[in-house]
Parts: C-alpha cells; sequence; structure tokens
C-alpha cells in the first residue's frame, strides 16, 4: 500500500522544478498537478515521522462581524484541515529537534488575523520553554483585512514575542517563501537571526501594483524578487528546496550547545 | 481628559471622521511641538546614509524635563508637502525614529510619539532598501525599550506606517482621528475590488477613537477642545504613572499590553481542535 507521503513523492519526482520554483511561476507545461503544499514541505524537512503537531484551542474571531468572513473560514476549515493559514510543531532536522511554523497561503493568503498572529506567538513561546530553535516558513499576502485593527496589532504582538526570544538567546530562522508581503514581512518574518529566501519568491512591504499606482512607472524585472532582496543585502541566502534540509540542518549544527 | 465620545461624534459617519482626521488644517507635529515643548533640538537623519522630512523629531523639554519627541510630518501647502512626501516616510525615516528612540534610552529619557500618516510609502527605493525589515526592526525593538514611550494619534493612523512609531505604553486618540489596518479606500479595493466604496468600508472597519477604545486597542480619548492643554494633561497624566515604574517595569508592561491585548477573543472556552493529518 502506497501513503499519501510516497504518493506525494512520487509525484515530485516526476517534476524536478518544483522544489526549485515557486509552483505559480512556472512554465504553465511543467506546472504539477498540485502545488507543494505545507504537508509535503514538512515531509521534505522533517526528519521521518518526527513531527508532532502543536494543538491550539481557537474561538472563532470576527472582531469586525465582517459578513461572509466566518463562512468562508469555515469552507476553508474543511478543505485544508487547518484551523487557520499556518500549522506549528515539533520535528527533528538531520537528527536536531528544532520548532517549526508553516504558513499555508492556500488559506486567505495566510493573511495574519488574531488566531495566526497569536499562533506565532505561542509556537515562539514553545520553542523558548523548550529551548529549541525555531525555525519559520513564511508565506502571506499581509494583514487579515477583515480583522482591521486587530490584524494590524498583531504585527507588534509577534515582533514583541520574537524579540524577547531573541533576546534570551534563542535562535529564530525565517525562511521566506513566495510570496511573504505586508503585515507579515513588516514584522516577524524579517527578524530572524537568519533569514533564508526561496529563489524567485516575491518579498516586500507593497504590492508590486501598489508601488506601480504610486509611481506611475513599470517596475524592473525582477523587482522583489529574492534575488533583488539577496542583491541589496536584506537576506542571508537564497536555498532551493530540494537544499533546504541540509542547510537547515548544517545551521542547526552550528547553534548546537 | 479620557471620556466617552460625546453625542456630536457619535451623530458623526465613520468617513466623515476619515475626512476630518485628514483635514489640512489639523494640528500636524510641528505645532504640537511648538505649543506643548521648549527648547527643541530637531535631529535629523537615519545614519546609514539618509534623511527623511516625513519624520520629525528631536529633544526638547516638557514641564521641565526633557524628553524624546517625533512624529510623521505632513505639510499644509503642496511644495511643504512634497518636501516630507506628505507624512509617508521610507525605510531611512523609520531607521531615523529608532535611532533617536534608542538615544532617549540611553539618556533615560521618556519618548512621545505623534501619529500622524496615510502610510508608509510605497516606492520602489523604500523596497529596495527594506521598507518591511525598517518597521519590523522598530516593532521589535519598541517593545523592548526600557523607557516610558506614549504615543498619541493625531490624525490618520494608518497601516504599519503608523503602528512603526506606536508601540508604546500608552497609546491615546484625539477624538477625531482614526487609526487603522489600512485606508478605507485601500481596503474596499482589496475586499470588494472597488476603492469608491470607501464610505462603506469606513463604517465596517470600526476605525474611530471610540471603536478603538471599545475593541481595548487604545489607553484613551483626548478631547479636541483646547487641544494643546489636553495633549499637555494627558502625558502629564500618563507620565506621572509610568514614572512609578522601574525600567524592568516599563519594558514588561508594554510587553504584556501588546501581547495580551487581544487575550479576550481568543481565550473564549469554545473548542476549535482539528485533528492531526
Amino acid at each position: 500500500m502506497v501513503s499519501i507521503v510516497d504518493e506525494r513523492k512520487n509525484k515530485f519526482n516526476r517534476y524536478k522544478d518544483l522544489r526549485e520554483n515557486p509552483t505559480e511561476l512556472l512554465e504553465p507545461a511543467i506546472k504539477p498537478v498540485k502545488e507543494y503544499d505545507i504537508w509535503d514541505r514538512i515531509n521534505d524537512i522533517a526528519d521521518e515521522g518526527s513531527f508532532l503537531k502543536l494543538e491550539f484551542d481557537f474561538p472563532e474571531t470576527n472582531p469586525l462581524d465582517f459578513e461572509g468572513y466566518v463562512e468562508k473560514k469555515e469552507e476553508l476549515r474543511a478543505e485544508e484541515k487547518l484551523h487557520d493559514g499556518i500549522v506549528a510543531g515539533e520535528c527533528k532536522i538531520n537528527g536536531y529537534p528544532a520548532v517549526i511554523a508553516v504558513m499555508n497561503k492556500k488559506f486567505m493568503m495566510a493573511s495574519m488575523g488574531m488566531e495566526l498572529g497569536e499562533t506565532v506567538c505561542r509556537t515562539c513561546e514553545y520553542a523558548r520553554e523548550k529551548e529549541l530553535p525555531l525555525i519559520i516558513f513564511t508565506a502571506s499576502g499581509g494583514a487579515r483585512m477583515q480583522e482591521g485593527i486587530m490584524s494590524l496589532m498583531q504585527m507588534a504582538k509577534t515582533s514583541a514575542v520574537i524579540q524577547k526570544y531573541k533576546a534570551e538567546g534563542g535562535l529564530y530562522i525565517a525562511v521566506l517563501t513566495h510570496p511573504t508581503t505586508g503585515g507579515v514581512s513588516a514584522s516577524f518574518a524579517t527578524l530572524g537571526d537568519i533569514t533564508l529566501a526561496e529563489p524567485k519568491a516575491l518579498i516586500g512591504f507593497a504590492g508590486p501594483r501598489v508601488i506601480e499606482q504610486t509611481i506611475g512607472k513599470k517596475l524592473p524585472e525582477g523587482f522583489q524578487r529574492a534575488e533583488f532582496l539577496e542583491e541589496h543585502g536584506f537576506i542571508d541566502a537564497i536555498v532551493k528546496r530540494d537544499e533546504m534540509k541540509d542547510v537547515l540542518g548544517r545551521l542547526l549544527l552550528l547553534h548546537s550547545k | 481628559m479620557t471620556s466617552d465620545v460625546s453625542k456630536k461624534e457619535i451623530n458623526m459617519s465613520a468617513i466623515e471622521k476619515v475626512l476630518q482626521a485628514r483635514d489640512i488644517n489639523r494640528p500636524k507635529i510641528t505645532d504640537y511641538i511648538e505649543n506643548l515643548f521648549t527648547d527643541f533640538f530637531e535631529q535629523k537623519g537615519d545614519f546609514l546614509g539618509k534623511e527623511d522630512a516625513s519624520i520629525y523629531g528631536g529633544i526638547g523639554m516638557f514641564k521641565g524635563r526633557p524628553v524624546t519627541v517625533l512624529g510623521h510630518r505632513k505639510g499644509r501647502t503642496a511644495e511643504e508637502n512634497v518636501k516630507c512626501n506628505f507624512g509617508m516616510p521610507g525605510p531611512e525615516g523609520y531607521r531615523k525614529a529608532l535611532r533617536i528612540m534608542k538615544q532617549a534610552e540611553k539618556f533615560n529619557r521618556p519618548i512621545i510619539t505623534f501619529v500622524d500618516t496615510p502610510g508608509a510609502y510605497p516606492g520602489l527605493e523604500a523596497e529596495m532598501y527594506g521598507q518591511a525589515q525598517a518597521i519590523a526592526n522598530n516593532l521589535a525593538e519598541m517593545s523592548g525599550l526600557t523607557v516610558p514611550v506614549i504615543s498619541i494619534v493625531t490624525g490618520e493612523g494608518s497601516s504599519g506606517g503608523a503602528l512603526g512609531i506606536a508601540v508604546a505604553n500608552k497609546v491615546y486618540m484625539l477624538e477625531n482621528a482614526i487609526y487603522s489596518v489600512l485606508s478605507p479606500e485601500g481596503f474596499a479595493s482589496i475586499l470588494w475590488h472597488d476603492s469608491t466604496k470607501r464610505d462603506e468600508a469606513a463604517e465596517v472597519m470600526k476605525l474611530t477613537a471610540d471603536d478603538l477604545y471599545r475593541l481595548g486597542v487604545i489607553d484613551g480619548i483626548i478631547s479636541e477642545k483646547d487641544i494643546y492643554r489636553s495633549v499637555e494633561k494627558q502625558i502629564m497624566q500618563a507620565l506621572k504613572e509610568l514614572d512609578l515604574m522601574s525600567k524592568d517595569e516599563i519594558k514588561k508592561h508594554r510587553f504584556e499590553k501588546f501581547r495580551y491585548f487581544d487575550e479576550e477573543y481568543l481565550n473564549n472556552s469554545t473548542k476549535a481542535r482539528m485533528e492531526v493529518v
């Protein structure tokens, strides 16, 4: 019997490019049947059978009583088997224990509302308590508009918690994946002790469309891509998906006590 | 001082508040500094290669004690506004703000910030020089400051561009100020793909001082009657309270304020558990 994991792995072997590029940037001809999702990523990063999901209980949140918001979330919960746009857990990477969180852009672009921000905080606090490194794979459209000001304040909340963890000696590795923008890029995503990015990932504060409207010009090719950020000095390294596990393993070794 | 909004404001629609908050004739950071502080010394530059006139700040005397004061700068004329980029900072503005705030910490000066911006500037250079990282860094560093920080949203407090100088022990809003995740135009454009629905957006966004006080995001609302004296009194009252705390307590107070501001929304007994996949 083939497990879900094996089935996924087989699928990927047929599409080598998938591990090297954000799916949505591939040529239509080589686009895979399915996207490289958060579970594929966890399977690629965590040592086999080592991932233990952190469970948090959250009530429904809809601070603006925004019409259709709760229904939208319910629908996505059924589809994505996640309560919001992020999953977190403890695992081993090449034998080194770490706490990881992966954002799921299929859930409302993994925009940051109260629940997502709180998950980042509690995951970080769990890492702090266990004295483990924290790795967050970011992907987000930014603030969760449907939660208004409560969403904006998550930027301060997550930044404060990450800062405290770092100040007390914790290692935080941010892995910026496509796309990481808005309120997430301007908070915990860019606060890593080590900042990695995937090739061609779009990373920026304002969206390209907004910038073009503001300056009245077309943006240059490659603007806000990982390579652009590397050139301008905002990331440590660009790492391909098939090399990610080994790079993370090496970083954990280099920070082991 | 801190009071419920009077009947007149309740009758004012959200969009009227937005327009009032943006009114070009509202007092600016320069007016607050002129009216509330003496011996002001302006500090320019991020000391990393750039100066940004959209953030204005320095050291001044407030009621006989030195404080660091800074805020977004908007102009009154077209010319002034071009110079200070309509109060929309680039990364160098946030870095300048952080530079003078860290200096305030060194000399144990309280920090007072005035928030009034349509947002951080969405420009090519701003992105190139790390707008996201500059704001994130301010949020992180401000959360750990050991001196009292007081922020007052005086006009338009929009998005991360506002929050980038507003991680404070005490956050107040003027009664006709707004504070929001994005402009109502931007909100309507993102959620309804129609920026002309800004009036509706303003209505649902809960962006007035009264809304934010009820949501537990701000500590109080400042009356605009005799505006400078009202602001002055509020700052004095906040300092009086914060002066009683040690450096560690000030830091802890600010951390806990932002860490747990939404606690009551998240610690409900309703369980929502997912199966492990």
